[in-house]
């Protein structure tokens, strides 16, 4: 096996190309979906922001190696403005989402590169019909449409926590089950979170600490009175 | 504040563009544009110096033209660049556009990639960099004003000629109309001007247009920014599309 993954372009003998598998491994090892890694006390954390914004209308989140999450953030920041100024139209989120892919979908085919060790949630809205469209890309340059999804370490627990809960909510609902589905998985709770909500009208916008611990508490609340109800003693029943 | 009868009165912490009013609308070029503009200098302890009155206007032919003939006269050759710049271009129709465009989107990225938009000044630096680097192998034939609100330093203007000449003024202007209108605001313009004055002598300069240059544009559009952000003021038309007779 070990003379099957050094370049990429070839294909083992039962069909896998192992470093893009192995590039999928990176993505698991990276923090889920919107996870900070607990940042160092000197640390600003406002350096690290893992969702950003590539148009007034498109944002991303990544899981993965940093680095090259920068490159691919700049390449679709780029190439919004480029659509912009060649066809007067804003990207659609599919449109970014596929360019991506396709640059993720290069480096798994040319010679002297490694693939890109990051999956991308791609969100947004389309400029004209306004309906919220989810994406996600992996380092193979796949893509598909989302109800709801989760990427990252422990991305299987919370998508599996999704199919379950998952209801055509929006506003304060949609943000709330996102910040459940990543507590499930999320070792230390609200305060290594980082939350952004993408509206319509207003673009991006990046919960403060506060409303992120509010919406904590909330949901503690739910669930501790959920196993209280669990708990209660059952009334004795007559026979 | 007495207005001076001198030709260059003093300047006033105010600013305002225009160009039109005071300069003819190009008749050789298609879509000259003239703009003019008072710088207001936000350190100035004048006395007439008061709030509301941080502002940039700038005004535009709206003809666009070929030749002889007037392809349509409500072209809009300002345009806003974010949402606190203006950039005036006048010249080559093509390259106009063309160039506007791409420094607009250039501005948009610059803010996606860095959280915080371009200084007024920084733009203005930026055009004149990509016009002077496009200079000796293909030049854009575009005259821009550009006129900006910072919050840190206030309003400001910049002339960039199309040889990419780059100039902080108080007030300017491009085109044969500029002969007139740059005469108009040496006479009637002084800092701390108020929007409503400044409106008054782009008028001024249209009229003067208007009356004294022989292919002079029919209309005219004024766009001003503050602190409220960029945006239209008004039209000054006195040729309107005709309505299409119904069958």
């Amino acid at each position: 096996m070990a003379r099957y993954d050094r370049a990429i372009t070839v294909f083992s003998p039962d069909g896998h190309l192992f470093q893009v598998e192995y590039a999928l491994e990176a993505v698991r090892k990276g923090n889920a979906g919107v996870e900070k890694k607990s940042a160092a006390k000197l640390q600003d954390s406002r350096s690290v922001r893992k969702i950003v914004s590539l148009d007034d209308h498109v944002a991303l989140a990544c899981a993965g190696l940093k680095a090259d999450a920068r490159i691919l953030i700049n390449r679709a920041r780029i190439e919004c403005q480029s659509h912009r100024l060649t066809v007067e139209d804003p990207v659609t989120v599919e449109y970014i989402t596929r360019y991506i892919a396709g640059l993720q979908q290069k480096y798994t085919q040319s010679s002297g590169v490694r693939p890109f060790g990051l999956s991308t949630l791609f969100l947004g809205f389309d400029p004209y019909t306004g309906v919220p469209s989810l994406y996600q890309t992996d380092p193979s340059g796949t893509f598909s449409a989302w109800k709801a999804n989760a990427t990252g370490r422990n991305s299987n627990s919370m998508r599996e926590f999704l199919e379950k809960n998952y209801k055509e909510t929006s506003g304060q609902e949609t943000v709330k089950l996102a910040i459940h589905a990543l507590l499930e998985v999320v070792e230390s709770g609200g305060k290594n979170i980082e939350v952004a909500v993408m509206t319509k009208d207003d673009g991006l916008r990046q919960l403060e600490e506060a409303e992120i611990d509010a919406i904590v508490a909330e949901i503690e609340a739910e669930k501790a009175a959920a196993e209280a109800a669990k708990n209660a003693p059952v009334a004795p029943k007559e026979t | 504040m007495k207005e001076n009868d001198f030709p260059a009165p003093p300047i006033p912490p105010c600013s305002t563009g225009e160009g039109l009013p005071c300069a003819p609308i190009s008749w050789a070029n298609s879509g000259d544009a003239w703009s003019w503009r008072v710088g207001t200098r936000i350190n100035n302890a004048a006395g007439f110096y008061s709030d509301g009155n941080d502002f940039a206007v700038v005004a535009a032919d709206t003809s666009a033209v070929h030749s002889i003939l007037v392809h349509k006269s409500n072209e809009d050759k300002i345009m806003i660049l974010d949402s606190h710049k203006l950039i005036a271009a006048s010249g080559e129709s093509g390259d106009r556009v063309q160039f506007t465009e791409y420094i607009q989107k250039n501005v948009a990225l610059y803010q996606f990639r860095n959280g915080i938009p371009l200084t007024t000044a920084a733009a203005a630096n930026f055009t004149r960099g990509e016009l002077a680097t496009a200079l000796r192998k293909n030049p854009y034939f575009v005259n821009i004003l550009l006129a900006g609100y910072d919050k840190e330093t206030g309003p400001s203007l910049y002339y960039i000629d199309y040889i990419a000449t780059l100039h902080k003024v108080d007030k300017g202007a491009f085109g044969y109309g500029s002969y007139f209108s740059l005469a108009m605001m040496d006479r009637h313009y002084h800092s701390g001007m108020t929007v409503e004055e400044a409106i008054d002598l782009v008028d001024k300069c249209i009229m003067e247009i208007r009356s004294r240059l022989v292919v002079a544009p029919p209309n005219f559009v004024i766009k001003i920014v503050d602190k409220d952000g960029a945006r239209e003021y008004a039209w000054r038309e006195s040729v309107k599309d005709a309505a299409v007779a119904s069958a």
